[in-house]
């Protein structure tokens, strides 16, 4: 600013001297002839600029200065609100998907138990079916063993007859036969150990 | 005749004369810019105006900016107690920007370069701040040439120096643009002359000088329209925030 007003002053001298030197001296804006046409001119120009720069331009302007800032708060204020509900989504998400991993949990541990119990039930019955099987059997083969040496005497005795029938050509004392083979079987089974 | 530095600021008549009584108040070339200046701001603003877009174009832009230039400034100087003001200052800036800015164009006639132009203005505006200053403190509005804060002993001379610059005020805010407008045609068609009469061997120099003094004085011609806006600011800001 300094600079313009000395270089200013620096014009102003150097123009006055420019115009004394000048054949037609004299500013012509201190001619007073048209001072008052100016001044008329100028209330109506700048008033009627006024005037209708005041009533009809710049409340428009401000207007659609206000308008847009309504707009701007009020897409900011629903993005704001867009931005919560969606945190909101999230969380819900978020619990529902916890929920679900509980569940799924809790299904797989229920599941396991009852198919846990279910192989131990079919197992004790296996167990116990094969236990009266076995008890069976046993007595069975103890049937058949408490029975067997009879059986084995009488044939024994049997075909002693028999033998003794072709080699000799007549019948033996029955008794006394299954008495000899009596005998036999009871070294026999005493050879081996016996039952 | 067109040699003379002065004679661009000559005013002349554009038609008929026109006289009631005594008083000529004929149309003239300097009217003839005012009315033009008038027409162009209306122009331009009324078509930033009228679009209502939420992504403003440049006309729109252009308006857009100057209202919230001109309103920031005030806000900024004169506080919030100045909006009802806003539309004269925002006239006061544009009108004095766009004659200062038509005056830049080669043969154009400068409006503020005429001191009976901007005393008027100066005055218009001296004698409405004073008018609100005593409307809005009443005589307590005479406190303004009573600074706060001085000595008893300097007080008369204090008082007597405020009065003056106070008084002043018109004559400085007018004779500042006045000038300002003026010394800057008046160097840049004494250059001029200089170009035609060293010719083509020396006229070189002072034509280049000419270029950059016409950039200069399209800034000094935006800057004394700000100047003189925001003088008014102050001025309006002195008669409704008294505090010195």
């Amino acid at each position: 600013m300094k600079k313009i007003i000395l270089l200013n002053i620096f014009y102003f001298s150097f123009c006055t001297v420019a115009v004394k030197s000048a054949e037609k001296g004299g500013m012509p804006q201190l001619d007073p002839e048209f001072w008052v046409s100016q001044i008329f001119w100028l209330t109506i120009t700048f008033g009627t600029l006024f005037l209708v720069l005041s009533k009809f331009i710049l409340p428009r302007i401000s207007k659609n200065l206000e308008q847009r800032r309504l707009q701007i708060l009020e897409n900011i204020e629903t993005a704001e609100k867009q931005r919560e509900q969606s945190e909101k989504n999230l969380e819900e998400f978020d619990e529902i998907i916890l929920k679900s991993k509980n569940k799924a949990k809790e299904v797989m541990l229920t599941a396991r138990e009852k198919v846990v119990s279910e192989i131990t039930k079919k197992k004790m019955k296996l167990d116990e079916d094969l236990n009266s099987e076995i008890q069976n059997v046993e007595k069975e083969i103890i049937e058949l063993k408490l029975s067997s040496p009879k059986k084995i005497n009488s044939i024994a005795s049997n075909i002693t007859n028999e033998v003794i029938k072709r080699l000799i050509g007549t019948d033996v004392n029955e008794s006394s036969v299954s008495a000899l083979v009596e005998e036999e079987l009871k070294k026999l089974s005493r050879s081996t150990n016996g039952i | 005749m067109t040699a003379n530095p002065m004679y661009q600021f000559n005013v002349y008549r554009i038609g008929p004369e026109i006289k009631i009584g005594e008083i000529d108040l004929s149309f003239t070339n300097a009217s003839l810019f005012m009315v033009i200046s008038s027409l162009a701001i209306l122009i331009i603003f009324n078509l930033g105006a009228q679009k209502k877009k939420i992504i403003p174009d440049k006309i729109q832009l252009l308006s857009e900016l100057s209202y919230t230039f001109v309103s920031k400034m005030i806000s900024d100087t004169a506080g919030s107690k100045a909006k009802p003001y806003f539309s004269f200052i925002f006239s006061l800036f544009m009108f004095v920007l766009f004659c200062n800015m038509f005056g830049m164009i080669p043969y154009s006639f400068t409006v503020t370069s005429h001191i009976i132009v901007t005393f008027v203005l100066a005055a218009f505006i001296f004698i409405g701040v004073t008018i609100i200053g005593f409307i809005k403190h009443g005589f307590g509005y005479l406190k303004l040439f009573v600074p706060s804060g001085v000595p008893i002993v300097l007080l008369p001379l204090i008082v007597v120096i405020e009065i003056i610059s106070y008084l002043s005020r018109p004559i400085s805010l007018s004779v500042r643009l006045f000038a300002n407008m003026m010394a800057g045609h008046t160097m840049m068609k004494v250059f001029g002359g200089f170009v035609v009469s060293l010719g083509i061997v020396g006229g070189w120099l002072p034509l280049s000088f000419s270029v950059a003094l016409t950039g200069l004085e399209i800034l000094v011609a935006f800057l004394q329209a700000y100047v003189f806006a925001i003088l008014t600011c102050i001025y309006l800001n002195d008669a409704l925030n008294l505090h010195h």
